[in-house]
């Protein structure tokens, strides 16, 4: 059975891509409704599917890892992938209507759209390091295509920016791998995993490589300038997809990389150094969005900021005790799915307001109090969740990993923490107290159909229960790893 | 020393060379020439490094052309954005001060 | 400089203690299942045959992302076209060889060095040559026969490897005894795709001036 999940999850996105190439884009967009549809209930049985049975290795082709490609069907992976179908699907829907359907390069929103989505899901069922190399670049060459879409010159400049970063961030990624497979002839995590003995400093330099590359494709402080603008200027669905789903990609490929090689070829100065840039986004992330003139801009910043909390894994699992690295383990992957949901959330509904008031000043949001209290009210709700109050999933997450600093004695995490809090509490009241300004002579604002409206309420809704339902999606991550770790990886 | 290591080194030495020119030089053209070395080097490492004991070891080659592949792909649509850039502003580097109305959104 | 120092340390340092894997035996024991004798087209195209299939997908990004926002003077200007004889009959004696070789290229894939990434690149180069010739190539536009020929390799591969998960074996695997076949029908496909996305980036540039305005307005 979930053999047959698992060619549906790999091989709905690449057809549709391919299908919906040859399609305009009215009719790509029932297609796609389709394919999301798939996708979706796809992603749902083998999520069920593995909660029953455990985690499994998939050896694509029939070939067994190291010589072939195989898939790493855990926990972890199938809660994102049924991450991205709920983003992906989320921001689908919204694009369709969202979209101008007459411009004649929408058509290849369509394929780009679905060709990011078959790189997400390689990313995270990846276990070789060459094919999480090519997956990578699947994901970054169409989030470029999409920022680019439409070509105009500040797009294009954006997207430039955007693809240079990724591409060194790759090629960083990619002399690592090739380290590691000089020294151990095969690109299979799991096999390097068990080869790995100690830190030789030939594979502690391919480790900082590796991190380094996925850090700027992460954005993280201070390598994070090519995200505003790439974020800020996409159309919201394509912001959404990027900032919820593209950039925590490289991200978890990163902690992927740390939690099973980490405690050999990790130092406790590249730990704290590592939290303490994460620590460094968080602040400065929330002060930029917190000045920004431009209503997508204070989003795209806060996304810094929020990237930031993740990497507080390297410190919060290093050199600590089983339970307390399981509890900041469960409080990253927790700000994964609530940061994902939360600002896929933001961006669609700041794309309506933005739709409304016909401008993407944060002044010019001035009474749209009154006509839009639906999309202003989903921004709200996700800012809740950014800002980390209960019951909410940033709650959860923040709980955890404040639970584990406070448990490893690295108490000043806890400081970030809270500042993070306040801060991100600032600049979302700031878009509220623009919105809420009276003006008199406001009464030419557009409405957006009511679809658009329903969609970033749905999230924003599914970020807040996120905290709620924290304990049974934890346990199901918990559980596989330990299933998959016991089983033989190879013939 | 073998061969293989001697192709290894000359990889690190184009990896550097491409890193500076990728970080140093604001050209678009040149900084996507400067990346096509750096991917050429990481090439080289990659093919030079994995060659030891008993024959060609062809797993890194078949990697290298893939790699190679994806690295048209990423050229030719750097290529393709840079011309469009440069047809619609006339500039040839991302810098371009405080000019208004070029900056993510600032328009 | 000291990224250079560091990195020639840890090649050295890797190549000094690396390990001999296993790979290349498990590699030889199982190429005569794989359908080809060469290793790399092996590898290729069999054993990390994903890598390869996602590899066509960018590159199919890279040719839909050239058709769809080019918008400067197309390459293939009159302007840049020469009418001149000797070329032209020039041009005739090197259009047939050189798809000869495309196709020789191909076919040497499965013993041999070649394959149909060299294949694409012979067949696109013929392209340009005769587009820069000035020889009347109406199919390179974008136009629904354009984007089929994309996406054609990628296509027949996808068809193959959903085709191993329909008869109830992996997601890309390939009956033993016909896998030779299949690798070549996979082969033919991708030259012909690669060559076309090759050569669209390189001619297909439609002229529009229009543009998407800045999300709300930019004011």
């Amino acid at each position: 059975m979930s053999q047959w999940l698992i060619a549906g999850l790999l091989f709905t996105p690449l057809a549709w891509a391919a299908l919906s190439l040859l399609l305009g884009f009215r009719q790509g967009r029932w297609l796609s409704w389709l394919g999301m549809a798939i996708q979706m209930a796809v992603s749902l049985a083998l999520w069920f599917a593995v909660m029953e049975g455990g985690g499994f290795y998939y050896a694509l082709g029939g070939w067994n890892a190291p010589l072939g490609i195989a898939l790493r069907v855990d926990g972890l992976a199938v809660t994102f992938v049924l991450l991205t179908a709920a983003v992906g699907t989320a921001c689908g829907l919204h694009a369709g209507v969202y979209l101008d359907a007459d411009k004649p390069w929408q058509r290849y929103f369509w394929p780009l759209f679905w060709f990011l989505w078959a790189g997400l899901n390689g990313v995270w069922l990846g276990a070789d390091l060459f094919n999480l190399y090519v997956s990578l670049e699947l994901i970054s060459l169409s989030a470029v295509g999409l920022v680019a879409l439409g070509g105009e010159a500040a797009a294009l400049r954006a997207a430039l920016r955007y693809l240079f970063a990724a591409l060194l961030g790759s090629l960083a990624y990619l002399l690592g791998v090739a380290l590691f497979y000089g020294r151990f002839g095969t690109l299979s995590l799991a096999v390097i995993d068990q080869l790995l003995v100690g830190g030789e400093p030939a594979l502690i330099v391919a480790l900082l490589l590796m991190l380094a590359g996925l850090a700027l494709k992460t954005a993280l402080f201070p390598l994070h300038a090519w995200l505003p603008p790439a974020h800020g200027i996409a159309r919201s669905p394509v912001s959404a997809l990027l900032s919820g789903l593209v950039i925590k990609a490289s991200f978890y490929i990163a902690a992927r990389l740390w939690m099973e090689l980490g405690d050999r070829l990790g130092s406790p100065w590249l730990a704290q150094g590592m939290g303490v840039l994460g620590a460094a986004a968080v602040i400065w992330g929330s002060w930029l969005a917190f000045c920004q003139p431009h209503l997508k801009q204070v989003v795209a910043y806060s996304s810094v900021a929020q990237i930031g909390y993740l990497f507080l894994l390297f410190p919060l699992t290093f050199a600590v005790a089983e339970p307390v690295s399981l509890l900041a383990q469960q409080g990253i992957t927790l700000q994964v799915i609530s940061h994902a949901l939360a600002k896929a959330a933001m961006f669609l509904a700041a794309g309506n307001l933005i739709l409304s008031v016909r401008s993407n000043r944060v002044k010019a949001l001035a009474g749209v109090s009154h006509f839009l209290p639906f999309s202003l009210f989903s921004f709200g709700l996700a800012g809740v969740s950014l800002m980390g109050l209960p019951p909410t999933g940033g709650f959860a997450a923040k709980w955890l990993l404040l639970q584990a600093s406070l448990a490893s004695g690295q108490w000043w995490w806890v400081v970030v923490l809270l500042l993070g809090g306040v801060l991100a509490a600032a600049y979302v009241f700031r878009i509220y107290r623009a919105s809420f300004l009276e003006v008199s002579n406001s009464d030419d604002f557009y409405h957006p159909p009511q679809s658009l409206e329903a969609i970033p309420m749905i999230l924003a809704l599914l970020a807040l229960g996120l905290g709620l339902v924290a304990e049974p999606v934890l346990s199901v991550l918990a559980l596989p790893f330990e299933v998959v770790a016991a089983e033989a990886v190879h013939p | 020393m073998s061969l293989n290591l001697l192709y290894a080194l000359a990889g690190v030495a184009l990896c550097g060379i491409g890193l500076a020119g990728f970080l140093l030089l604001n050209h678009l053209l040149r900084r996507l020439l400067a990346f096509n070395l750096l991917g050429s080097g990481v090439f080289l490492v990659l093919v030079g490094l994995a060659q030891h004991g008993d024959g060609p070891d062809p797993v890194p080659q078949a990697l290298v052309l893939t790699g190679i592949v994806v690295a048209i792909a990423a050229t030719a649509l750097a290529i393709v954005l840079i011309r469009r850039y440069f047809h619609l502003t006339g500039r040839t580097s991302l810098d371009t001060g405080n000019n208004a109305g070029d900056g993510g959104g600032e328009s | 400089m000291g990224f250079v120092v560091a990195l020639a340390a840890a090649v050295l340092g890797a190549a000094g203690a690396a390990a001999p894997s296993e790979l290349s035996d498990q590699l030889q024991a199982s190429l005569a299942r794989s359908g080809v004798e060469h290793p790399v087209t092996a590898v290729l195209l069999n054993f990390r045959s994903y890598d390869t299939l996602l590899e066509i997908g960018v590159l199919v990004i890279a040719g839909m992302a050239g058709i769809s926002l080019a918008s400067t003077n197309a390459l293939e200007d009159p302007a840049l076209r020469s009418a001149d004889s000797l070329l032209y009959a020039l041009q005739r004696w090197f259009v047939p060889v050189m798809l000869l070789l495309a196709a020789y290229l191909l076919w040497a894939g499965a013993d041999r060095p070649g394959g149909a990434f060299q294949a694409g690149a012979v067949l696109a180069a013929t392209g340009v040559l005769m587009r820069l010739g000035g020889l009347p190539m109406a199919f390179i536009r974008p136009g629904i026969l354009l984007r089929l020929g994309l996406v054609l390799g990628f296509a027949v591969f996808l068809l193959v490897a959903v085709a191993g998960a329909l008869n109830g074996e992996a997601f890309l695997a390939y009956p033993v005894t016909i896998a030779g076949g299949l690798i070549l029908i996979i082969e033919i496909g991708l030259t012909f795709s690669i060559g076309m996305i090759l050569l669209a980036l390189f001619v297909a540039a439609p002229v529009t001036d229009e543009h998407e305005p800045e999300e709300g307005g930019g004011l």
